[in-house]
């Protein structure tokens, strides 16, 4: 740990980091009630959810082993700790050492082998199926997100993600590299809509075991368990936003007052844009998954011959 | 400025993976006006001065590629009512991979050229080859006429954008006269298509060589 930022800052990033996932959600969910016409649930609707769930009672399968219960916790304290790594607008992060990157990658790669150890152990068919398919586009999402902090290593010459992620916003904007920024930012959002299941991977709505991959490895959790298991994926897009926010819109204010509602407007601009993106696209088909994959990393592989050129 | 057209022409990269991964000719044609578009504003990039005929040149051009072209070929795939490409000889996902191929090796061989100095910075030269290549890679890989005919519009969008290093050199009217050509040929070859379905029933270039009395 090189150094803590003053304390109202850490307070605003745990506090928002906490707070304001279920919040996104809430405005990804208004968005595509919008474009459909209808009046949507309330905007605070995930946070109703969640205390509903946490209320309820947990049924536990007779052939589940501790594993079972470990899977949302872990997810969850693994989430929460990659997101004391990032920084949050032009704030530092809590948490910054050289290459906390690569944690920061493995925390989510950890997060996912609880989950899908937790799926394997109910010993549900359609459980596995959805393990076999998280961890087969993981595979393939994880090189994208590691050529992207590539580039930014590259291009900052820094190996920890708050030193990397403030490089775009440490220079003038008419000196940007835009070129490598907009193909990595291409990248990581095709990353960010896989990580966390969203359109065109998988669509968090359906209820169709066959066809779902995210929630259908959270069908035996019920209660507490599944409220733990959804606050962890929004905390997840809530830090993969974050992430992105970093490279497609590195604008920052000198106004300290203006800094932090700057952040929150952003990541709501962010969230209404994925939900314009799930409005407007269907769900590709299974096997062309991970052509999209593919081209993530291809988008942030030029990204990278375009920094070393 | 380097920056800003480096940006648009990323854009215009990213058009060109785009227009090889994709099978709905809709969303060609869409892709391939969205190029047009990017296009036109270049020749105001490059123009730092204000001078009048750039921005005839730019006009033309967003006018012609972003929205004459594009409605002609979308009334020409009306009138023939085709969605889709049949799946061509080599398939999406491998002309895409050549694609990309084929931009990581102009991106190499342009380091290898000597530019002039100002020009050695951006990336008109690669995105030029890259363009080039997407436009040949449609003309050979695909099937359907019309989409024959996208791949010529893309080729001569790369040569549009080889043609910006040469802004101060090559009269506009060079530019122009260029424009009209392809508009003529566009317009020609919309004509031929709307023809060919009515005749025959199918824009499938395969069947064309086969034709008897």
């Amino acid at each position: 740990m090189n150094f803590l930022p003053d304390l109202f800052d850490l307070a605003m990033h745990v506090l928002l980091l906490l707070a304001m996932p279920p919040l996104l959600l809430g405005v990804i969910n208004k968005t595509k009630a919008w474009f459909g016409g209808r009046v949507g649930p309330p905007l605070l609707q995930p946070y109703y959810d969640l205390a509903k769930l946490m209320r309820k009672d947990v049924v536990l399968s007779a052939t589940t082993t501790w594993m079972f219960l470990a899977g949302p916790v872990v997810t969850l304290a693994a989430v929460v700790l990659a997101g004391l790594l990032v920084p949050l607008g032009r704030f530092d992060a809590p948490i910054c050492f050289n290459g906390d990157l690569i944690l920061f990658a493995y925390l989510f790669a950890l997060g996912r082998f609880f989950t899908t150890a937790a799926a394997l152990d109910t010993g549900s068919s359609f459980e596995g199926m959805g393990a076999s398919r998280e961890v087969t586009f993981a595979c393939l999402a994880e090189p994208a997100l590691f050529l992207a902090f590539l580039v930014l290593v590259k291009y900052s010459g820094a190996l920890s993600l708050t030193r990397m992620l403030h490089a775009p916003m440490a220079h003038e904007l008419s000196t940007l590299p835009f070129a490598p920024l907009i193909l990595v930012g291409a990248g990581l959002f095709i990353v960010l809509l896989a990580e966390n299941c969203r359109i065109p991977v998988d669509d968090p709505n359906t209820h169709l075991e066959l066809t779902m991959i995210h929630e259908v490895m959270v069908l035996d959790h019920s209660g507490p368990l599944l409220g733990l298991v959804l606050y962890g994926a929004a905390i997840k897009l809530f830090v993969l936003s974050a992430v992105l926010l970093h490279v497609i819109a590195p604008f920052t204010t000198d106004l300290a007052v203006a800094a932090w509602p700057l952040f929150a407007f952003e990541m709501l601009a962010l969230a209404a844009v994925i939900g314009v993106v799930e409005s407007v696209m269907a769900r590709l088909q299974m096997r062309h998954v991970p052509t999209l994959l593919v081209s993530a990393s291809l988008l942030c592989g030029f990204g990278f011959l375009l920094m070393l050129r | 400025m380097i920056s800003s057209i480096n940006a648009l022409l990323v854009v215009v990269l990213l058009l060109n993976l785009y227009l090889l991964g994709t099978s709905r000719i809709r969303a060609l044609i869409h892709g391939a006006a969205i190029q047009g578009i990017l296009l036109g504003c270049m020749p105001l990039l490059f123009y730092e001065r204000f001078a009048p005929l750039p921005i005839v040149i730019a006009l033309a051009t967003l006018v012609l590629k972003g929205s004459v072209i594009p409605g002609m070929l979308l009334k020409a795939l009306r009138d023939a009512q085709i969605k889709r490409e049949v799946e061509p000889l080599i398939g999406l996902v491998p002309t895409m991979l050549l694609g990309a191929l084929g931009t990581g090796a102009s991106i190499a061989f342009a380091t290898r050229l000597s530019l002039a100095p100002e020009h050695a910075e951006t990336l008109v030269v690669p995105a030029a080859f890259s363009t080039v290549l997407t436009g040949f890679l449609l003309l050979t890989s695909r099937i359907k006429a019309i989409s024959q005919v996208i791949g010529y519009l893309i080729l001569e969008n790369g040569i549009f954008i080889f043609g910006m290093l040469l802004l101060e050199a090559m009269p506009f009217v060079v530019e122009l006269g260029v424009l009209l050509d392809l508009f003529v040929g566009i317009f020609v070859v919309s004509i031929i298509i709307h023809h060919i379905s009515r005749e025959f029933a199918s824009l499938d270039t395969r069947r064309l060589t086969s034709l008897k009395e």
